[in-house]
């Protein structure tokens, strides 16, 4: 595993959506600039030459000025391609998870409250025990069905752990207040909110130790609802899970 | 003519003589309420600002004893002189309420509004004088409600000056301070605003059309229109949070909530993301109510200090009515990660490209104005010319988070604070002092110092950008906001040394203000009189006795042009007044 740089700048990426969103910032961010520049020669021309002095009177008559209007229509043009054309369809493939079923996912409810991340994993049978919130407790904190078998092999940690090269569906819900799943290298960011239960897809591109963070203001303790987030080799992963199903404790292995 | 009935009323009026208490705290002179507002609406701006400093405090050195005032704040606040996170977000929350509805609002309208639209217009006072005090009345209440509740059990409210449910609905009893004062403070706004609109509808002296009327004026009737029509939202959001709160109903509860690990007792079925469309159907708008008055001041100073007509009058007013209707129309692009279908968000992302492009327009009419001129730079201008930049940074920054794709990464990091407030502080908070170096005289009679005030321009210039460019790259690098220690996480950790930057930037933007505070006071005491219209500026209230009497103009003024008629070929002048002669 290396160690992951930060700084004055985005954060390593380590998605494979990532680079459509680094692509459009970094192409809007220089759109901006090339306005912000070309507006600011302009003003500072202007400063310079209408400066107020001797011999020099304001003229009342405005100028005729057509380059203004290829400059509204030019930014109005610009805005319309980069909205339709990049930043729309990208929307789509982030969003639309019915759209594209990624093949294989990995699915993972994410349980969010005041100040921490759980995450429940299917366990081998890859189905879900039945999910209530009057079945939370101390002792199930993920709200399972005590009584569903499809439970029984279900489990949940305080990391969210997921293998490299697979696309991971997770599916957000709050048991409180309204919290938000960000995971700068995955350059994600999805409000969990009680009472609904919203999936975001996700898929790495490389193995490495990461932070999930909570983007939304929940509460005192929201400073520190944060949760490791690693990305396991394949192999790893299954280790991982095979280390988990044992701590259950089931006496047929 | 349709002003005479009202003129003849107010004439006999201003005659009579008024005590202390009449004539400076009950007053209904609308010159009174608007100094009164302006210097409330600093006060509390300097005390939202205060707030902000030890908050970066905390971001700086976190968890090191806060200097000087450590060790005066008591246990519910500090520990051993270092901040509590409870702290922390109740001066964050309050931070955002105090500036946004106690400061740049009443400032922008309460402030500005009223001492100069009535004015401008050509009219002896608002069309509802006493309806104009209890709108002060009001926004007095409220603030000092918000105030107060630093001092209940659990301290002032904590949810963010965004208030989202459900946290807001389990929060401590400042939450319900925040939501009463919020009240009166709404209250407040839809009283001025429904005064602005008939003043200016009706109250316009003989010949001032409507596209006669300066732009600072049309900015203030738009912005008006803006209150009345979204505040009522946040008015009903506020009641039924109250409701929640003290009533046992559950607008904004869903069932089945767990708290700390104890199922809630409310009854459910209500929905966290209504407070949201609420909320933001008012705050969206209010995002224009902030910047609005801003753009109409700088326009009138740029104006003035050019020597030529603005360029392109007719095309801002009209930008500026389309942008006004188009601010009903953009709210859920605040809300991109709740879950929205493509569908919603398509449309909220096409709607907020649509907006920004009256926007560019107002924008670049301003700048094209330059052209041609023959520019002065005294304060004003110093302060209006340097609201073109940081407002064009603030917009452009928009574009970004307009867009749902990179608003994925960029929602709720330190990129959204820095874009909010190059549009608010070195935007807005330029204009205002713009507009107070402007109308200085001719509220008090007496000009300010030159030389403090383009110290106190050039400081406050540099240090307005050290504080909120590095968010800008504090955001990219991945920075969530309203962290009470970011250096927790590695993002954080890494872009440490720009929260540093900022901080320090901050308090040396406290200092800046100094010599604009030792100006604003000291200049009132000058014996020298300035001169009754020392920028030679053509719109009408430089066309009254210095300061105005209450009732304003000795006799009626009667408008032959528009309001920008500078180095007109062959006046005699380089400035032609909107009204030469007076009426009977």
């Amino acid at each position: 595993m290396k160690d992951p740089q930060y700084g004055w700048w985005l954060p390593p990426d380590v998605s494979t959506n990532g680079w459509v969103v680094d692509e459009l910032l970094s192409l809007i961010h220089w759109f901006m600039l090339a306005l912000f520049v070309g507006w600011s020669i302009f003003i500072i021309y202007c400063l310079l030459r209408f400066r107020a002095r001797d011999g020099h009177t304001a003229v009342y008559e405005p100028i005729k000025a057509a380059f203004s209007k290829w400059l509204e229509v030019g930014v109005a043009v610009a805005e319309g391609v980069v909205l339709v054309a990049l930043a729309m369809p990208a929307w789509a493939a982030i969003k639309n998870i019915t759209a594209e079923i990624p093949e294989n996912p990995v699915v993972i409810r994410a349980v969010a409250e005041q100040f921490k991340w759980l995450f429940h994993y299917s366990g081998r049978d890859g189905v879900f025990g039945a999910i209530g919130s009057e079945f939370i407790s101390a002792d199930s904190p993920a709200g399972v069905d005590p009584d569903d078998e499809a439970g029984y092999d279900d489990f949940w940690v305080y990391g969210l752990h997921i293998p490299v090269d697979r696309p991971v569906i997770t599916r957000l819900s709050s048991k409180d207040v309204i919290h938000s799943f960000k995971i700068p290298v995955m350059r994600l960011t999805q409000d969990a909110i009680p009472g609904l239960e919203i999936a975001v897809w996700y898929q790495a591109t490389d193995t490495g130790k990461f932070q999930v963070g909570c983007a939304q203001l929940c509460g005192l303790g929201h400073y520190e609802m944060k949760a490791d987030f690693v990305i396991h080799s394949p192999e790893g992963y299954q280790a991982w899970l095979d280390e988990e199903h044992a701590a259950l404790g089931f006496d047929d292995e | 003519m349709r002003n005479t009935r009202h003129w003849g009323l107010t004439m006999s009026d201003s005659h009579e003589e008024l005590g202390f208490w009449r004539k400076y705290v009950f007053s209904t002179d609308h010159k009174i309420i608007g100094i009164q507002y302006g210097i409330t609406a600093l006060v509390f701006m300097f005390f939202g600002f205060s707030l902000m400093m030890m908050m970066r405090w905390q971001l700086a050195y976190p968890g090191q004893a806060i200097p000087l005032i450590g060790a005066l704040l008591g246990e519910t606040f500090v520990s051993n002189g270092a901040m509590l996170p409870e702290f922390y977000n109740q001066l964050g929350a309050m931070h955002g309420t105090i500036m946004v509805f106690m400061g740049i609002v009443p400032l922008a309208v309460g402030a500005f509004g009223n001492f100069v639209v009535p004015l401008q217009i050509g009219a002896p006072d608002m069309a509802f004088p006493r309806l104009n005090m209890m709108s002060y009345q009001a926004f007095v209440i409220g603030g000092v409600i918000m105030l107060a509740s630093f001092f209940v059990p659990g301290g002032a409210a904590s949810s963010g000056w965004t208030s989202y449910a459900p946290l807001s609905d389990i929060a401590t009893t400042g939450q319900t301070y925040w939501l009463l004062g919020m009240i009166f403070l709404i209250f407040s706004s839809l009283l001025g605003a429904i005064n602005f609109i008939v003043t200016i509808i009706h109250l316009r002296a003989e010949g001032m059309t409507f596209f006669r009327l300066p732009f600072f004026v049309w900015s203030q009737l738009v912005t008006a229109f803006l209150l009345l029509l979204a505040f009522p939202a946040l008015q009903a959001a506020a009641v039924f949070q109250l409701m929640d709160r003290l009533a046992g109903t559950s607008f904004f509860l869903p069932s089945g909530l767990v708290v700390g690990g104890e199922a809630s007792a409310a009854v459910g079925g209500g929905s966290p993301l209504l407070w949201q469309h609420l909320f933001w159907f008012l705050a969206h708008p209010e995002v224009y109510v902030l910047i609005l008055p801003g753009m109409g001041i700088v326009a009138e100073v740029i104006a003035i200090n050019t020597r030529k007509p603005l360029w392109g009058y007719r095309t801002m007013v009209y930008s500026l009515v389309f942008l006004g209707f188009m601010s009903f129309c953009v709210w859920a692009h605040h809300m991109f990660l709740t879950g929205m279908g493509t569908t919603m968000s398509t449309f909220f992302q096409i709607t907020t490209m649509i907006i920004s492009i009256p926007s560019v327009i107002i924008l670049s009419c301003l700048v094209i104005s330059l052209w041609g001129g023959s520019i002065r730079f005294p304060v004003p201008m110093l302060f209006a010319l340097a609201f073109l930049p940081m407002f064009g940074i603030g917009g452009l920054t928009g574009l970004p988070l307009g867009l749902a794709v990179p608003d994925v990464y960029l929602h709720d990091s330190y990129y959204v604070i820095g874009h909010f407030h190059y549009v608010v502080a070195p935007g807005t908070i330029f204009a205002m002092f713009a507009g107070i170096y402007h109308w200085y005289p001719k509220a008090t009679g007496r000009a300010m110092n030159e030389s403090l005030g383009k110290l106190h321009f050039w400081l406050s210039f540099v240090f307005m950008n050290g504080i909120f460019m590095p968010m800008m790259f504090e955001g990219m690098a991945g920075v969530s906001r309203r962290l009470f220690d970011p250096t927790i996480y590695n993002t954080g950790a890494g872009a440490h040394g720009l929260t540093v930057i900022s901080s320090w930037s901050a308090w040396c933007l406290a200092l800046s203000q100094l010599p604009f505070i030792y100006n604003f006071f000291a200049s009132m005491r000058k014996k020298e009189r300035a001169e009754e219209n020392p920028w030679q500026a053509t719109t009408l209230e430089w066309a009254t006795p210095t300061p105005p009497p209450h009732g304003n103009f000795p006799s009626p003024p009667v408008v032959e042009r528009g309001p920008y008629e500078y180095s007109v070929p062959g006046a005699a002048s380089d400035f032609s007044p909107q009204a030469v002669k007076q009426g009977v």
